[in-house]
């Protein structure tokens, strides 16, 4: 007997049923588990995203009229940095980091990452690092913008910048460790029938993100060590008054800082590709389209940085270079998007938490892509760079992509994580409520910056007092919208209906151990038979191995583990070509249908159920 | 049953029925029409901002279009393929469909492809390509810049010294104009938080900026301290003013107004402050502002004198204690230039 096996005979349970592996002190120590990591980064995150929100509300609160008359210019501008950085450090790039450590292993059917100590170490980094950059607004806070172009961040007050240069130091440190630790278990501990292309697009999205990890995050530190330097001990890389170039400071920063959008989003797009056919039911449309358009994505991402710098006094070449490098990255992404419109056209959708969200990505991120495209016109570029426009495109990427991808993916795994179901109606009043503010809040914002308003400005002009007037109320719901999100996260965590080993019916590997899973994942490790998104061949609604391990009574071995188990009049022509995602010759090995002798039974609809129920014949009595 | 049939050949084939034209074209129109008619822009009042527009505008048009395919999917999907309440089935298994993704894979490509051609020669006609402003000419000096002094010894001089009357990187003189001196030349200086023009042939510097209409102007931009960025939303035109790296922008004012000057880099706490206004006169205003501004001047009386004849410690000092800097340190920061 394994010690998972062990683990899994001796665990205790809760009244209702859910499965207990870990005390809550657990998720306050230094822990090797990727699932206690990935809720350490999860929770951690979505803390500091509160603390980011706030200070958004502070902004918009400020500039709801044209004076600077809620805080003053200064304490403006620190806000402003301190929001940009933590939305970015914190939040969005932890939290996509959380979902991949939960995540890959899972997936992959591996027992953990494969360098667990790095792994706690990448995450006990963040802690002390947000600490010490949001304490330094009670000291001396930085004041440049996210960006921290010199000389400026050289003038704005020494020890705010050192603060803030000292502490994405170490978040950058913590996200290489992190990248380093998802590329090579992504590689290296695959269950070995799960072949590349047979890996759910979540794993080839963090493969795409951790290249790009890799790659540029140790530019942005050799920027932000002279930047240091050129700050405390008065040398001069970049300050111009000791003969250095500060344009120089702007291209080491988007070689990182660019690919850091497509860190923050991509992540997002392997979780909605995961998520969108096992809510529509349908394969996704395009996997290798969808896998090796990532990888486009992140390639192009490192050569298209300039385009944040085109009136930094650009020579023309190298404008139009990036300018055309930033339109081919549309094609890439246009691809996802058709894919996972086509996915879901067709399909069985529900109206809940992720597909709501999900598609709610789709639609706010085709705006900012749309706007993206805009901004690569140098002519047009020259007009609203460092506009309202810019704000505008950028919150449609980052809050409409990547927030609403995370809520999507939040809502889908929660069950997974926790062991228990969200309440559908509240998650429903929360995408509401977010899509209406988001939409309230920053779609206005393209018209300013196209008439003139700039950005950065803690005061402006009062002929833009109407509009912003609006994106400051758009910017209350969303503060709104965070609430029911908040009390059903921790409700639903706390006495949610017990969720069962895979409520959604889902067919990658995460949903076949109990839910939450267990300390080593697998009793048994899984072995692919059935296609991560091989819905709609009638065997998708079967009961997986992870449910027979829940139920203590049986241990015999899975059934899915045997090609030879294939029933022979299940469907017909289609069943070769899909296995695989069918990429594969017919004929092949695997079997795309685990001869289950309940599946028939359970491919029977059955009105009265709940979706979201467990599937678990215990579970049904405790439904209604 | 008969959902299913219906939906996957929706999926699967390239929709070409007569609806599918109809919808196609009510969309083209709406788009167009759009993107002709919107009121998103201020007014165009000079020559490049019309150029700008006519991109926006083709860009506005199509991506409404592409707006309008993507969203209206989504919706007819959201309640054409609505689960219903205990339905367990899944949907078809259409896992791809090659000519589909190839032709959403050439559109886009198409796409950008066209509008990467329309920004190209745009670029082009707004001067972008002037062989003063591409850089082209100017390597040996953007190398060295600032530490001229140090590397010039080191510099074949004839190099380092360019024949050229200027050297800067922006918005150069259109394809008509190439070679052509511009009819007014304006030094532009960018400091926390005000603009200085000064206009070397007539020997005034002033606080706002005044161009004659329809005449070719040359602006050469430099910043004193940080980083600021020159804005003319009316002409569609930006260029950062970047301490010891000179820029410039050519521009041909065509519509008589007084429009904002925007500072569009985060600059400082009072960057939102640093505006001041550009009038496009006709050439009689503009000779006569200019006969005011050179007889004040002589007697020192223009806030812009005053701004002018101060050291710079002098004009930062009410802003030092906000910058949350020592005097020192803005002593150390600032350039002598204006000694
Ligand atoms: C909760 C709702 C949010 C609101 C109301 C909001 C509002 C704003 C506003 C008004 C600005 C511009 C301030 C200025 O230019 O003067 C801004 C900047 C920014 N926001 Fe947000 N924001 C929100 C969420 C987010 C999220 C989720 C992210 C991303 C991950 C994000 C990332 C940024 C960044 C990177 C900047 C630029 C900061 C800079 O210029 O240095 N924001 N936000
Ligand atoms: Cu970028
Ligand atoms: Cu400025």
């Amino acid at each position: 007997m394994t010690s998972a096996q062990l683990h899994a005979t001796t665990h205790a349970v809760t009244s209702d049923g859910v499965p207990i592996y870990r005390k809550w002190w657990h998720y306050f120590t230094f822990n090797s588990d990727h699932k206690v990591i990935g809720i350490q980064y999860l929770v951690t995150a979505f803390v500091f995203y509160l603390v980011g929100g706030s200070m958004a509300a502070a902004i918009r609160t400020e500039l709801a009229t044209p004076a600077p008359d809620f805080v003053t210019p200064e304490v403006y501008n620190s806000l402003l940095t301190l929001h940009g950085t933590v939305m970015i450090f914190l939040w969005i790039i932890p939290a996509g980091a959380g979902l991949a450590n939960f995540l890959i292993p899972l997936m992959i059917g591996a027992r953990d990452m494969a360098f667990p100590k790095l792994n706690a170490l990448a995450f006990w980094l963040i802690p002390p690092a947000g600490l010490m950059l949001i304490s330094s607004f009670f000291l001396e806070s930085p004041k440049a913008g996210w960006t921290s172009y010199p000389p400026l961040s050289l003038v704005s007050g020494q020890v705010g910048e050192g603060i803030w240069i000292m502490s994405l130091l170490i978040l950058g440190t913590s996200s290489i460790f992190g990248a380093l630790n998802f590329f090579v278990t992504l590689l290296k501990l695959r269950v070995p029938s799960m072949g590349l292309n047979d890996m759910p697009l979540f794993c080839w999205a963090m493969l795409a993100t951790s290249a790009l990890v890799l790659i540029g995050t140790p530019v942005l530190a050799g920027a932000l060590i002279l930047l240091g330097f050129d700050l405390i001990v008065g040398t001069a890389f970049f300050n111009p008054t000791g003969g250095g170039n500060a344009v120089v400071y702007q291209h080491m920063f988007w070689f990182y800082s660019h690919p850091a959008v497509y860190i923050m989003i991509l992540p997002l797009f392997g979780a909605i590709s995961d998520v969108l056919p096992v809510h529509a039911r349908k394969p996704i449309f395009g996997y290798r389209a969808i896998a090796y358009s990532s990888l486009a994505i992140s390639f192009l991402g490192l050569i298209v940085w300039a385009h944040h710098m085109f009136t930094s006094g650009t020579p023309a070449w190298l404008r139009m270079f990036f300018m055309i490098a930033t339109m081919i990255i549309a094609v890439p992404t246009g691809i996802k998007v058709f894919g996972w419109v086509a996915t879901i056209w067709g399909g069985k959708l529900p109206f809940n938490g992720p597909m709501l969200f999900a598609i709610g990505f789709i639609s706010m991120f085709v705006i900012g892509g749309i706007s993206g495209v805009m901004l690569a016109s140098v002519p047009f570029d020259l007009h609203v760079h460092d506009t309202y426009f810019v704000v505008a495109h950028l919150h449609y990427v980052l809050f409409g992509g990547s927030v609403f991808g995370l809520y999507a993916a939040l809502y889908h795994w929660f069950p997974k994580i926790t062991g228990r179901m969200m309440n559908e109606p509240l998650s429903i009043v929360h995408f509401v409520l977010t899509f209406i503010g988001m939409n309230l809040t920053f779609l206005p914002m393209h018209q300013l910056g196209l008439l003139g308003m700039n950005r950065r400005v803690a005061m402006y002009d009062p002929r833009f007092a109407d509009v912003n007037l609006i994106c400051t109320i758009g910017s209350y719901i969303l503060a709104l919208s965070t609430i029911p999100f908040l009390i059903n996260a921790l409700w639903s965590w706390i006495a949610g209906k017990p969720a069962g080993n895979n409520p959604w019916r889902g067919l990658t590997f995460e949903w076949q151990t109990t839910s939450p899973p267990e300390i080593e994942n697998f009793e048994e490790l899984p072995v692919l038979t059935v296609g991560a998104y091989d819905y709609g061949l009638g065997h998708a609604y079967t009961e997986t191995v992870g449910d027979r391990q829940q139920n203590h009574r049986h241990h015999e071995p899975a059934p899915l583990a045997h090609a030879d188990s294939v029933s022979p009049t299940e469907p017909e022509v289609e069943v070769a070509v899909v296995a695989g995602n069918g990429h594969e010759a017919p004929g092949n090995q695997k079997c795309p249908l685990p001869a289950n002798p309940d599946a028939a039974v359970q491919t029977e609809p059955e009105p009265e159920i709940v979706v979201a129920a467990g599937d678990r014949p215990e579970d049904r009595s405790h439904q209604e | 049953m008969k959902h299913f049939v219906e939906s996957s050949a929706l999926a699967v084939k390239i929709p070409s029925n007569i609806l599918t034209l109809l919808v196609g074209i009510t969309l083209t129109l709406i788009s167009l029409w759009f993107g002709y008619n919107h009121s998103l822009l201020p007014i165009a009042a000079s020559r490049e901002a019309e150029l700008v527009d006519g991109l926006f505008n083709a860009m506005m048009a199509v991506s409404i279009g592409l707006f309008l395919v993507v969203q209206g999917a989504l919706v007819v999907a959201l309640f054409k393929f609505r689960r219903r309440p205990g339905d367990l089935t899944d949907g078809p298994h259409i896992h791809g469909n090659i000519p589909l993704e190839i032709l959403w894979t050439v559109i886009p490509t198409v796409i950008v492809f066209i509008i990467s051609v329309y920004s190209f020669d745009v670029y082009g006609q707004l001067g972008g390509f002037d062989p003063n402003a591409t850089g082209d000419s100017s390597q040996v000096q953007v190398a060295m810049l600032p530490g001229e002094d140090a590397s010039a010894p080191l510099m074949d001089s004839s190099r380092a010294k360019p024949s050229h009357h200027h050297e800067a990187l922006g918005i150069g003189a259109s394809p008509e104009d190439e070679g052509k001196p511009a009819d007014l030349t304006v030094d532009v200086m960018g400091m926390q938080y005000a603009w200085l023009f000064n206009y070397p042939n007539a020997g005034v510097t002033s606080a706002e900026l005044h161009v004659p209409v329809n005449q070719e102007v040359q602006l050469n931009i430099k910043a004193q301290d940080v980083i600021h960025a020159f804005w003319l939303p009316e002409f569609r035109l930006k260029q950062d003013a970047i301490p010891g790296q000179p820029s410039e922008l050519r521009i041909k004012p065509r519509r008589v107004g007084e429009y904002p000057v925007i500072c569009a880099e985060l600059c400082g706490p009072y960057h939102g402050g640093m505006v001041t206004k550009l009038f496009v006169d006709n050439q009689q205003d503009y000779d006569n502002w200019l006969q005011s501004q050179i007889a004040s001047q002589d007697s020192n009386q223009t806030t812009a004198l005053v701004l002018d004849q101060q050291t710079d410690g002098d004009f930062l000092a009410p802003f030092v204690s906000d910058l949350g800097v020592t005097p020192d340190i803005v002593q150390q920061v600032l350039p002598r230039d204006r000694a």
